[in-house]
Parts: structure tokens; C-alpha cells; sequence
């Protein structure tokens, strides 16, 4: 086996998994506050990437558009948590996750009444070089991609130890009822946590959007988180970054090295099995703790 | 170790022993070195304050825990940890501290289900209607109906037990867990969160259900007056470890027990539910 | 839903229940009546599709509904049925088509068993999560894989005509007949199931797994059955879809969305209630075609295709979310409510039109 290929094959995965991770941390966020499966996620990324795409391509400078596309992230993101998750408090989980799948129908359609249904191209200005790195080819972007995320990354950690609407989400996700005896604000927490969930989610959708060119398709890439989420665990931020790099890394391993045996296309799956696989090894997940059942 | 040989010399004839038993959970040990006997046909309280290590101890029995060390005697069996699927055919029957009823079944069906397990029709055959199938279900219903009459829920067997009160609903559950004729019962706090008459109720029910099944049982109860006046022994818990073991009469007497637990039952009563 | 209306309606036939006479009415009125009075369009656009989607989802209604394990990947047993039923007739074309339907139903139930597998470590949304395994991977198999297409180059596969008994049933109104006994035998049969011992297995698994398996129900067989039943049942329906309905069968037309789609019907139809299954389907069904026919007619020629799609995408999931909000236990609850309040007032009716 060529060993640089290889190299190149692994931290090309590794790359695009810090793609996942941007996504599957979306998830986290809304998982870890609500308990909520926010399959909106994928819609409210393209729905951010469309909305961008469109006001430059409407003649806005970069910045306006970013402005002006976060501040709509974050009237979506209250907007849903007000009108469909709050009338929908103490359902069980499927119908809450349910209604989310019905807030992305409708941001879907809703994002491509507003902007039309063509293929955007979106060019954030960076070359897509491949840049050789002692003898391993690696794509600019993604190295751009995954320095962005890891901005991310580090400006919600930040957020949540070190300011009191961060203190507060904490200590919701440890323990509602505590929370609320304490005198926290939950509906402020929980619209906060559903603006920083729509922040990350222009943060995707402008990264993958420059990949993938911003369409329909778009939304798709929540396929893409889910499998780094049930590795990762739903309510681990770490866990959503380490399970992301995995999967990125096996999904690419798998495609070069075991795809062509199957005749190709196994990105759809292989995620899925992968992360079965592991669970059957180390049924916790990767960071997941043992739960005592209190029975 | 000679606990150890005295176990090994009741055990065939006991109803449930443990032997040397430690479970810990991250290091905190909930239970040390517990050795405890209990005949056939006893009534025997588990007492001791609030994480004592109660609850732990019949997880353990019941299998949902997995000690570290010793071993259960279940019915002349010694387990280093209890199968939980196997529970009910090795004649255990439990309630659970916090209610664990089948909120989507009727009264009747929440007790009739605690027979499936001695079904021998297979699904198909339950399907179909086969002669088979039919008369189990038949015995198992008629079965159930008579236990309801027993615990007078006659007039709610077909309501969803959602729509009981928690008194109701934890007679409910003692109607499924005696249903199998188990030998053995486990009582979880079965009077917690009770009115006085509802208690007295069911300190009725328990020893009707020791009568007529001959079953063991033990129970964890906070109720001093409950626990003198019911069982035949008492074992105190303290951190884990067997502080006392003896007749009720004893337990008042020992020394240890005063110290650890009895003194301050008023405001562990009190303190109850916080 | 009482336990009695439905012992006394087994004990003799002439103390029809309400339910019952209700269940017996709606049965003369589909096999009787609409036959003779419906249209091709009826029958081919609302009725066949309705019924095949009401039989799926009471498939993933015993999965998810009576049982409580989420599965996201419904559509991929609808594929496996039908390409299971479309090769077994093409390959072994001796065998009568009852004996097709019954085996690509148990072929697709083979199929949930092994993606059942991840039910005995998995809950919640990690389960719901790994069904989606199943969906992309039979999706892909299908796809991939020229064999079970018969090698056609679009994966398009048109199966052999309907033909029961060496009749050959080819008018719409036909096909609807055949679908239509066939759902309602199903039924009957899902019907025998949660009414027995076993069914309640089911719903004890769901309510509180550790009291059932202190009681001594198998937990993990009885999450097993579940999906292996349920998986028969949805597979069953895609044969359906394949040889009453569509007529042709391709991979794309089980993707994800389709999946969904059940999901949809089983809870805004009601989780845990076969009735629920039947009433999630017609809404679903029904509502985007009046929705296509509205909007044809109140903006006809003013916008395209896609503005009409995308609006279409709006409304329903308004739809789901309104729904949700207003009647979170399902249309079923609904009809449950009305019913009552029907009951007194039909009663007396129905008893004199006996006597």
C-alpha cells in the first residue's frame, strides 16, 4: 500500500469530518437544552447559505450579507422555539422531532420560494489549491474549513463558560427542574441556544455551501451528521468533533480502499455502518458515561 | 469465613440468601459485605435512612444490579448475578419504588401480561385462535380477574391505569407482581407516598398475600409502626453494611440501630421526599 | 377501543358494538358501493395509494406506535417486498401470486430482523438514527445491484400483470379490490395481534422495558418479533405499491422522503391505534392532490412547477407542525372525541334498524 496515498487519503477524511462535525454541534446544542432531535438543522443551513448567496449576489458587500443573514438566522431560531417547540412541551421526543422535520419542509420551501431554485455558486476567496504539506497533498479549503470550525468551536466554548447565558445553558442541560427553582430563564436560554445553533448554522451552510454549490441538496448533509452523532453521542460537543473526524476519515478510507469491491457509492451507508459497528464494540459511545437506571 | 458457612448450611432451605455481597457505583460503595438469610413463608423489612444502600440490595436480587462480589441463593441457586429474565420462572415476583405499571393497558391486562411468560403458544397460534392459545389466554385473563377481585380493583380492571390515582395504581402493581403465585416478593417501598387507611389497606394485603401464597417477601419500608407491626424479622442498613439483623423486638433494643437510624426516624420521616 | 365492546361483538354477531357496526358499515360501503359508483381516477390516484399507505404504516405502527422503537427507514421494506415479489415472479413464474405477496412479505420481514439487531443495544434517537442504515443501504442495493432489477439499465422494473387465481386483474377498479382485501385481511390480522397476549408484550416493552423483563417478557425477542412483523406488513405493502398501484418499481421512488411520509401518517393518524393508521393515510393522500388541484385552479399558468412544489413543501409541513400543536395524540384521539359525543345520538338509531 502507498503510504503517502494513504496519508493523503486520511487527512483528506479527516478534513471533511471537521465538516460533519460543523453540522452534527448544530445538533448538539438544541440535543443538550430541549432534548430535541433538530432535524431542521439541514434547512436552516441552506436556508442560510441561499439567503447569503443571494444578497451578494444582489450587489451586498460580504459583511452586510453576513449581518443581514445572522440576524435572520436568529429570528428563525426564536421564531421555532417559540411557536412550535414551546406549544409542544412535555410531548414525547419522536413528536417533538416530528415537528422539526415539519419546520424543514417548510424552511425548505419557504428558502426557495424566497430565492428560486437554481444552483448558486459561492465563492468565499479561497483558492481551492491543493497544498503540499511534506509530500501530502491537501485541499486549501479544507484547511481553511476546518481552522473556521475550530474558530467556532472555540468562541462557543468560550461562550458557554464564560458568560451568564452560557453559565445557564449549562446548567439547564445538567438539570431543567434545578435550573428553573433556581430562578433561570429558561425561555431566554432556550433562544439563545437556538440563535447560536442558527450562527452554526450559517457557518456551515457558507462552508459547505463553497463546496457543494448552494442548492436543495444542501439540507441533505444532516445524513451526513447523524451517523457522527450516534457515534459521538447526542449530547457531547467533544464528542460530535472526535465522532465527526472518524467518520470523515472512515467514509474516505472506505470509499478509496473497499469501495471499487462494491462498485462505488457507498458514502451513503458506510457512515451508518461504521458507527453501528462501534456501538456494538463499546455500547456507551465514545464518551458517553454508564447510566445507572434509577429504578 | 464463617458467615459464609452458615449461609452454605440454610441455603436449601432458605427463601432467599446473600452471601457476602459489595456493589459500588464509581468507586462509592452502595453495599459492603452483606450477608442476610431469609426463611420461607418470612415477612422480612429492609430498614435504614435515606441511601442506605435499600434499594440497591433488592436491584441486586432482582438482577438489574450486578454486584461485585458474593453470590444470591434463589431457590436452592447461586447466582453471581441474577438473571432478570429468568426472574419470573424462578418464582421472584417485585414492585418497583417508583411506580413501573404499562401506562397503555388496562387494569386487567397490566396484571394478565405477568402470566406470558408461562405461555406456551406461540405467537402465531395467539394469532390464529388455536384451541391452545385461546385457553391459556382464558386462564391467565380468569387468573387475573381473581386477583383484582382479591385487591378489590374488579370495578377499574378495564380503565388505563394513566387514569388512577397512585394509591390505585400501586395496588396495581402488587395485583401484577403476585399474579405468577411468586415465592418470592420484593416490596420496594410499597407504602410510600400512602394515606394512614390506605396503608392499613395494604398491611392487610401483604399478610394476606404471605397466607394464601406462602410467599417470602421482603420489603423496604421508612414506616417504623408499619415495619414493628409486619414482619417477623427486620435488617437495618447503614452505608452499605448490615447494622442489625433480628425480631423487631431486638431492633429496638440494639444499640447500633438507636444510634444510626431509629433515634432520628421523625425527622427522616419529616425529612422524607425533599 | 373498550375491551368489552369488542368480546361482546365476538360473542354474537347480532350485539354489534357500535365500533363494530361502524367497522362492518365502512367495509359494505368499500367493498359494495364505491366499486360501483367510483371513478378510475378515484380508484387508481386516492383509493390504491390510500390503502397500500394505510397498510404500511400500520406496519411501523406496530414498530413504532405499540412497540416505541422510532425506525426512519420504513420505505426500505416497502423495496425489499417489492423487489422481492417482482424477481419471485419473474424467476419462479409457476408460483401463484398469493404465495409471491406472502413470500416477498416474509423475505422483507427477514430483512427488519437483521436491521432489528441494533433495537437489543440501542434506544430513542440512536435507534431511530440506525434504522436510517437500513434505508440508504437497501436504496443502494438496489441501485448497485443489476440482479434484482433484472439488469434493466434505469433500474426501472415493470412487474408481470396482476393475475389472481389465473384471472387476470387488470382495470382499476380490480386492483383496487385486490388492494383493498388484501389490507383488510392484514388488518385483521395486525388486529388478532395486539389484542393477544403477545400484543401486550409489545406495549409493555414500550411503557417500561425493566418491569417486563422482571416479569419475565423477553425484551429482546419480543423488540425482534416487533420488527420482524412489521417489516412482513410493509413489505407487503410495497408488493402492493409495485404491482397494484405504480406498476413499475424503482429505488428512488422508496427514498427517504417516503419514509417519512409514513412516519407522518402514523403520527398525525395516532400512534398506537390501527384506526389512526387508516385516517394519517387519507389525510396524507388526499391533501396534496387538493392541494395540487387548488392551487391549479385559483393561480393555473401563473407559476411554474417548482413555485407550486415548493408551496406544496410549505403547507404540509404547516400542516404537521399545526397538527402536532392542536391534537398531539392524533387524528385518532379526534375521532374518538366526536364519537362520543356521536354515540348517544346513533345509538338508539342503530339498535332500532337491528330490531
Amino acid at each position: 500500500m502507498d503510504l503517502s496515498f494513504f496519508t493523503e487519503v486520511l487527512v483528506g477524511g479527516l478534513l471533511s469530518g471537521v465538516m460533519y462535525s460543523l453540522v452534527a454541534i448544530g445538533f448538539v446544542l438544541i440535543y443538550k437544552t430541549s432534548g430535541v432531535l433538530n432535524f431542521a438543522q439541514g434547512s436552516l443551513l441552506l436556508f442560510s447559505a441561499l439567503t447569503f448567496v443571494s444578497l451578494i449576489e444582489r450587489g451586498l458587500p460580504f459583511w452586510a450579507g453576513i449581518l443581514i443573514t445572522l440576524a435572520a438566522m436568529t429570528a428563525i431560531g426564536a421564531l421555532i422555539e417559540r411557536v412550535v417547540l414551546r406549544p409542544l412541551v412535555n410531548q414525547p421526543p419522536i413528536t417533538l422531532f416530528m415537528a422539526t422535520l415539519g419546520v424543514s419542509y417548510v424552511i425548505e420551501g419557504a428558502a426557495q420560494l424566497l430565492w428560486g431554485t437554481q444552483v448558486h455558486g459561492l465563492d468565499l476567496g479561497i483558492d481551492d489549491r491543493p497544498l503540499e504539506i511534506s509530500g501530502v497533498f491537501v485541499s486549501t479549503f479544507d484547511l481553511f474549513a476546518a481552522g473556521v470550525a475550530g474558530a467556532m468551536v472555540a468562541v462557543l466554548i468560550l461562550f458557554f463558560r464564560y458568560t451568564g447565558i452560557g453559565l445557564g445553558f449549562r446548567a439547564v442541560a445538567d438539570d431543567p427542574l434545578a435550573a428553573l427553582s433556581l430562578g433561570l430563564r429558561l425561555d431566554r436560554i432556550g433562544t439563545a441556544v437556538w440563535t447560536a445553533a442558527g450562527m452554526v448554522a450559517l457557518v456551515a451552510g457558507l462552508l459547505w455551501g463553497a463546496r457543494l454549490g448552494v442548492q436543495f441538496s444542501l439540507s441533505l448533509v444532516v445524513l451526513k451528521a447523524l451517523p457522527v452523532l450516534v457515534l459521538g453521542g447526542f449530547d457531547s460537543i467533544a464528542g460530535a468533533i472526535v465522532g465527526g473526524l472518524i467518520i470523515g476519515a472512515v467514509e474516505k478510507l472506505a470509499e478509496v480502499y473497499i469501495g471499487p469491491f462494491f462498485g462505488g457509492g457507498i458514502e451513503g451507508w458506510i457512515a451508518y455502518v461504521a458507527a453501528l459497528g462501534f456501538l456494538l464494540v463499546r455500547p456507551a459511545g465514545l464518551f458517553g458515561q454508564k447510566l445507572v437506571e434509577r429504578v | 469465613m464463617s458467615a459464609t458457612l452458615v449461609v452454605a448450611a440454610v441455603e436449601d432451605r432458605a427463601a432467599l440468601a446473600i452471601e457476602s455481597l459489595s456493589l459500588s457505583f464509581g468507586g462509592v460503595m452502595a453495599l459492603s459485605g452483606i450477608d442476610l438469610t431469609v426463611a420461607p413463608g418470612e415477612i422480612r423489612a429492609v430498614i435504614g435512612p435515606n441511601g442506605a444502600g435499600k434499594s440497591s440490595l433488592i436491584n441486586v436480587v432482582s438482577g438489574l444490579y450486578r454486584p461485585d462480589h458474593g453470590r444470591v441463593w434463589l431457590g436452592g441457586r447461586s447466582f453471581a448475578a441474577v438473571p432478570t429474565d429468568r426472574l419470573a420462572a424462578l418464582g421472584v415476583a417485585r414492585t418497583f419504588q417508583n411506580l413501573a405499571l404499562f401506562k397503555g393497558l388496562s387494569v386487567l391486562d397490566n396484571v394478565a401480561v405477568g402470566l406470558n411468560h408461562g405461555f406456551r403458544a406461540g405467537v402465531f397460534a395467539q394469532i390464529a385462535g388455536l384451541p391452545g392459545a385461546r385457553r391459556e389466554r382464558a386462564a391467565a385473563q380468569e387468573r387475573a380477574a381473581a386477583v383484582l377481585d382479591f385487591f378489590h380493583l374488579t370495578d377499574m380492571r378495564d380503565r388505563l391505569v394513566g387514569t388512577l390515582s397512585y394509591g390505585v395504581q400501586k395496588r396495581v402493581e402488587l395485583a401484577r407482581a403476585v399474579v405468577a403465585r411468586p415465592r418470592l416478593l420484593l416490596l420496594d417501598e410499597p407504602m410510600a407516598g400512602m394515606t394512614l387507611t390506605e396503608k392499613r389497606e395494604l398491611t392487610g394485603f401483604i399478610r394476606a398475600i404471605r397466607d394464601e401464597l406462602q410467599a417470602t417477601i421482603v420489603l423496604i419500608e421508612h414506616d417504623i409502626g408499619v415495619v414493628m407491626g409486619l414482619s417477623d424479622r427486620v435488617a437495618v442498613l447503614d452505608y452499605g453494611r448490615l447494622i442489625g439483623d433480628g425480631t423487631p423486638e431486638a431492633i429496638r433494643a440494639n444499640q447500633a440501630v438507636i444510634d444510626a437510624y431509629l433515634g432520628v426516624a421523625h425527622d427522616l420521616e419529616a425529612g422524607e421526599g425533599i | 377501543m373498550s375491551d368489552i365492546a369488542i368480546k361482546t361483538g365476538r360473542r354474537s354477531l347480532p350485539g354489534l358494538s357500535p365500533q363494530a357496526f361502524g367497522v362492518a358499515a365502512l367495509l359494505a360501503i368499500a367493498f359494495g358501493v364505491v366499486p360501483l359508483v367510483g371513478s378510475e381516477y378515484l380508484f387508481d390516484a386516492l383509493l390504491t395509494p390510500f390503502l397500500v399507505l394505510s397498510l404500511a404504516g400500520l406496519g411501523l405502527n406496530l414498530l413504532t406506535g405499540y412497540t416505541g422503537q422510532v425506525s426512519l427507514g420504513s420505505s426500505a421494506f416497502m423495496a425489499v417486498g417489492a423487489y422481492a415479489a417482482c424477481n419471485l415472479a419473474f424467476r419462479l413464474p409457476g408460483l401463484p401470486f398469493l404465495v409471491d405477496l406472502v413470500a416477498a412479505g416474509v423475505i422483507a420481514a427477514a430483512v427488519g430482523l437483521v436491521f432489528g439487531l441494533p433495537s437489543l443495544r440501542l434506544r430513542g434517537f440512536y435507534l431511530a438514527v440506525s434504522t436510517l442504515a437500513a434505508q440508504f443501504f437497501v436504496q443502494w442495493v438496489f441501485n448497485k445491484i443489476g440482479w434484482f432489477s433484472n439488469d434493466s439499465a434505469s433500474g426501472i422494473v415493470t412487474p408481470p400483470p396482476l393475475s389472481i387465481a389465473g384471472i387476470a386483474v387488470t382495470s382499476p377498479v380490480g386492483r383496487y379490490l385486490f388492494t383493498l382485501s388484501v389490507v383488510v385481511a392484514v388488518t385483521a390480522l395486525v388486529w388478532r395481534l395486539v389484542r393477544s397476549p403477545t400484543g401486550s408484550a409489545l406495549i409493555a416493552v414500550r411503557d417500561h422495558e425493566t418491569a417486563a423483563r422482571v416479569i419475565g417478557i423477553p425484551v429482546l425477542r419480543t423488540k425482534l418479533l416487533a420488527f420482524a412483523v412489521s417489516s412482513f406488513v410493509i413489505g407487503i405493502a410495497g408488493v402492493l405499491w409495485a404491482f397494484a398501484y405504480l406498476r413499475n418499481v424503482e429505488p428512488a421512488g422508496f427514498n427517504l422522503d417516503r419514509s417519512f411520509q409514513i412516519l407522518f401518517i402514523v403520527i398525525i393518524g395516532g400512534l398506537a391505534s390501527l384506526r389512526g393508521a387508516f385516517l394519517g393515510a387519507a389525510l396524507i393522500v388526499i391533501f396534496p392532490l387538493g392541494l395540487a388541484r387548488l392551487g391549479d385552479a385559483l393561480l393555473g399558468g401563473l407559476f411554474d412547477s417548482g413555485v407550486l412544489e415548493m408551496s406544496q413543501r410549505v403547507v404540509l409541513g404547516l400542516l404537521i407542525i399545526v397538527f402536532l400543536i392542536a391534537e398531539p395524540a392524533g387524528l385518532s384521539a379526534l375521532v374518538d372525541r366526536m364519537t362520543r359525543r356521536i354515540t348517544p345520538w346513533i345509538t338508539p338509531w342503530i339498535t332500532a334498524g337491528r330490531a
